[in-house]
């Protein structure tokens, strides 16, 4: 079964290869099957897999199956070779099942759409790409990986290009997470040039051997790492991408910018934890740029009006979490989180996505409304996704991964109570955004009549992921509440466990207390968007909330800063010295051509008697020789 | 008999080419600058058979012939399209047409 670990990427990469080249003369039906297909069929195999790697796990406690020596060079070789082991298990997995659900879902929200086979051709690449860089074993491999899902996010998001803000949107994501990307590939060189090789595991080896802890250059390069996780990741200061990014299709914004590409910086920094386990400062900027960027990313979670970028703040504002987690150390508990919210944050965007499919393109929440009764299975399900997103104790898998990280936030060595504290500040205002979203869109009066009832094929990834945003926690539990470390065990000797600091066991106090700010959030948003207090109108047409609607006005400040001073110095510089050489080139070509296309005025005897003058001219030169 | 020396034989055939060209640039008459083309080349085909007689072979002759075909194919081809020019454009004048240019 191990040898067919190269399949699992090469499978959807080969479907969008048949329906880039073929998809005008295949049936919308063969498309749907190719894409759906390939890609369920990598997820069977990635659990084949997966059942088999723990069932029997081999002796060097990863797989490694080389496939082609990529690039042989004196003192460089870049093999195309997959690493199998239990962190590039979990993230497989997501993207392979999630991926395949969404791709099922797909198929009926995009029935009627005239790119069908288009879309499933970059949705094929996309998955095929975001295996190749969680299962690269060296990171020039990831690189590739890594790219590749950058360039199928900026071809989805402006998948209908027809609107100039889509092309901008999309331009947008591809020029920030490009900032990032610089930085991360500067990060390659520098660990090249240090240890001469880019193999993730020799790097590790070498880095934890050669480097002592805190060493500039151990800080440098995961500086640099980090730089290209924050773009990817949509983190502070390199967030502004991801709400603009909902311009594409829901599908699209649940699997790439929920589920799976927006995590990448997840799995990037723990796929090099070694090195930022060197670099203590970088940890504790990744703990404090998480705790930051979850609570920005949540007080404008709070203002939207448009339900994806409602979700896509939120997105945000949980990998803000995850970064969190990773920054205190706490491994294991950012990709549990990771894996848990790419259930419910799919689930989400999906049924989302349903309800403005249905509603014909509505994306404003206050124009939706009393939708729960008209479409009782999607409020169901969005229902559980909120729940889970917003933590409600022991019932939902959302809880059990985020108390972990709250926590560890509170007990972990290398973290302060100032983490925890943003932690719960950001669980009151998950639960309060979440709530208002649900309160607005489901309740209260019908403002939008469906246009009809969702489809079967839509309904069905709708309830599978719902099932797993409740069940799929049960699998790591708290120490008090059950034996269950399913999770974390997977991990055990391969990421490090966290160290507790000695501030005591209040694991129980603290589970409490996130219950009650889940549930005070909750009630909050009860009191002030379904009763519809006077504060919250007031509220709404506030300066403050005007600016966390604007997300924290860094698009503007952006623009202030760097966009419009390149404008202006490309104005300035519109008519420099070297632009003049090439205008000139230009002009005179343009000269002579108007000249001598004189000569061509269609008068058959003017024709004859340039050619006789040239006749009697050549003849002299031969006779006068 | 009297003998016309070679040169004075070349020089009636470029006279007489040149009347053609003359002609053919002078004429805005297609039907005349049709004849004046006919004239250039039967000076040219007298020059094969200037050349023939010189050398004393029979060559020049079946070249003449030759080009006497190949006028006769010509004429008729160019008579087709000035008829069909005519049809079109009612006129005879070659300067009329340029608007091939565009």
């Amino acid at each position: 079964m191990t040898t067919l670990i190269w399949l699992i990427p090469v499978l959807p990469l080969l479907s969008f290869l048949i329906i880039a080249l073929f998809g005008r003369l295949l049936p919308k039906k063969a498309v749907a099957i190719l894409g759906f297909g390939s890609v369920a069929l990598s997820a069977v195999l990635t659990i084949v897999a997966g059942i088999g790697f723990l069932s029997s796990p081999p002796p060097e406690g990863v797989i490694l199956s080389k496939i082609y020596t990529w690039i042989e060079t004196a003192g460089f070789t870049a093999q195309i070779a997959f690493l199998f082991d239990p962190l590039s298990l979990v993230f497989c997995f997501v993207i392979t099942f999630v991926g395949a659900l969404i791709h099922l879902y797909s198929i009926e929200f995009m029935s009627d759409d005239d790119g069908f086979s288009r879309f499933f051709a970059y949705m094929n690449l996309f998955v095929g790409s975001m295996l190749i860089l969680v299962l690269a074993d060296n990171l020039l491999l990831l690189y590739l990986g890594w790219e590749g899902v950058g360039l199928c996010s900026y071809l989805l998001i402006g998948f209908w290009y027809k609107e100039p803000d889509n092309g901008y949107a999309a331009r947008k994501a591809f020029i920030v997470t490009r900032i990032g990307d610089t930085a991360m590939i500067l990060g390659l060189f520098l660990l090249f040039v240090s240890f001469g090789t880019l193999d993730i595991s020799d790097l590790m080896q070498d880095a934890s051997e050669k480097w002592v802890t805190g060493s500039p250059l151990a800080v440098i390069s995961a500086l640099l790492l980090l730089g290209g996780a924050l773009g990817k990741s949509a983190q502070l200061p390199l967030q502004t991408w991801l709400p603009d990014a909902m311009a594409g299709p829901s599908p699209v914004s649940a699997l790439i910018h929920a589920a799976t590409m927006v995590t990448a910086g997840v799995y990037l920094i723990t796929r090099t934890h070694v090195l930022f386990m060197l670099a203590p400062v970088v940890m504790t900027a990744i703990a404090i740029i998480g705790a930051v960027t979850l609570l920005v990313a949540g007080f404008s979670a709070l203002a939207q009006t448009d339900l994806k970028r409602v979700l896509a703040y939120s997105t945000i504002s949980q990998i803000g979490y995850m970064f969190l987690a990773m920054g205190i150390g706490a491994w294991s508990a950012g990709v549990f989180h990771f894996m848990i919210h790419a259930f419910f944050k799919a689930l989400l965007f999906l049924s989302a996505g349903a309800v403005i499919h249905l509603l014909n393109h509505e994306h404003d929440i206050f124009r939706m409304g009393g939708l729960r009764k008209k479409l009782p299975v999607i409020y169901i399900t969005f229902l559980i996704g909120g729940a889970s997103l917003s933590a409600l104790p022991l019932i939902t898998a959302g809880f059990y991964s985020k108390d972990q990280i709250l926590w560890f936030g509170w007990s972990s060595v290398i973290s302060s109570h100032w983490l925890w504290l943003a932690g719960i500040t950001g669980a009151l205002l998950t639960s309060l955004y979440t709530f208002r979203m649900i309160f607005i869109t489901f309740f209260g009066e019908t403002k939008t009549e469906p246009a009809h009832k969702s489809g079967l094929i839509m309904t069905i990834p709708l309830i599978v992921l719902a099932v797993l945003s409740l069940v799929g926690g049960f699998i790591e539990m708290p120490e008090n509440i059950g034996p269950m470390h399913l999770f974390s065990g997977l991990f055990d000797g391969f990421l490090p466990d966290v160290i507790l600091n000695e501030r005591g066991n209040h694991e129980l106090i603290l589970q409490i207390l996130s219950g009650v700010v889940t549930f005070g959030g909750i009630w909050l948003a009860y009191r002030l968007f379904y009763k519809k207090s006077a504060f919250a109108i007031r509220y709404k047409e506030s300066r403050i909330n005007k600016f966390f609607y604007s997300g924290w006005g860094f698009d503007r400040l952006y623009a202030l800063l760097f966009v419009r001073p390149t404008a202006w110095l490309s104005e300035i510089d519109k008519k420099d010295f070297i632009d003049l050489i090439y205008k000139n080139i230009a002009g005179v070509t343009v000269y002579f051509n108007l000249i001598v296309s004189r000569t061509q005025n269609g008068k058959l005897r003017w024709y004859v008697l340039v050619l006789t003058i040239g006749i009697v001219v050549i003849l002299t030169f031969m006779i006068s020789l | 008999m009297v003998t016309v020396s070679m040169e004075m034989q070349i020089l009636f055939a470029g006279l007489l080419f040149l009347t053609g060209l003359v002609g053919f640039l002078v004429r805005r008459n297609i039907i005349f600058m049709l004849m004046s083309i006919e004239i250039m080349l039967n000076s040219a085909a007298l020059v094969f058979v200037i050349a023939g007689s010189h050398w004393m072979q029979t060559d020049g002759q079946v070249m003449f012939i030759f080009i006497l075909t190949v006028s006769a194919a010509e004429v008729s081809v160019g008579l087709a399209l000035i008829l069909q020019m005519y049809h079109h454009f009612k006129t005879l004048d070659a300067d009329a047409l340029k608007k091939l240019r565009d």
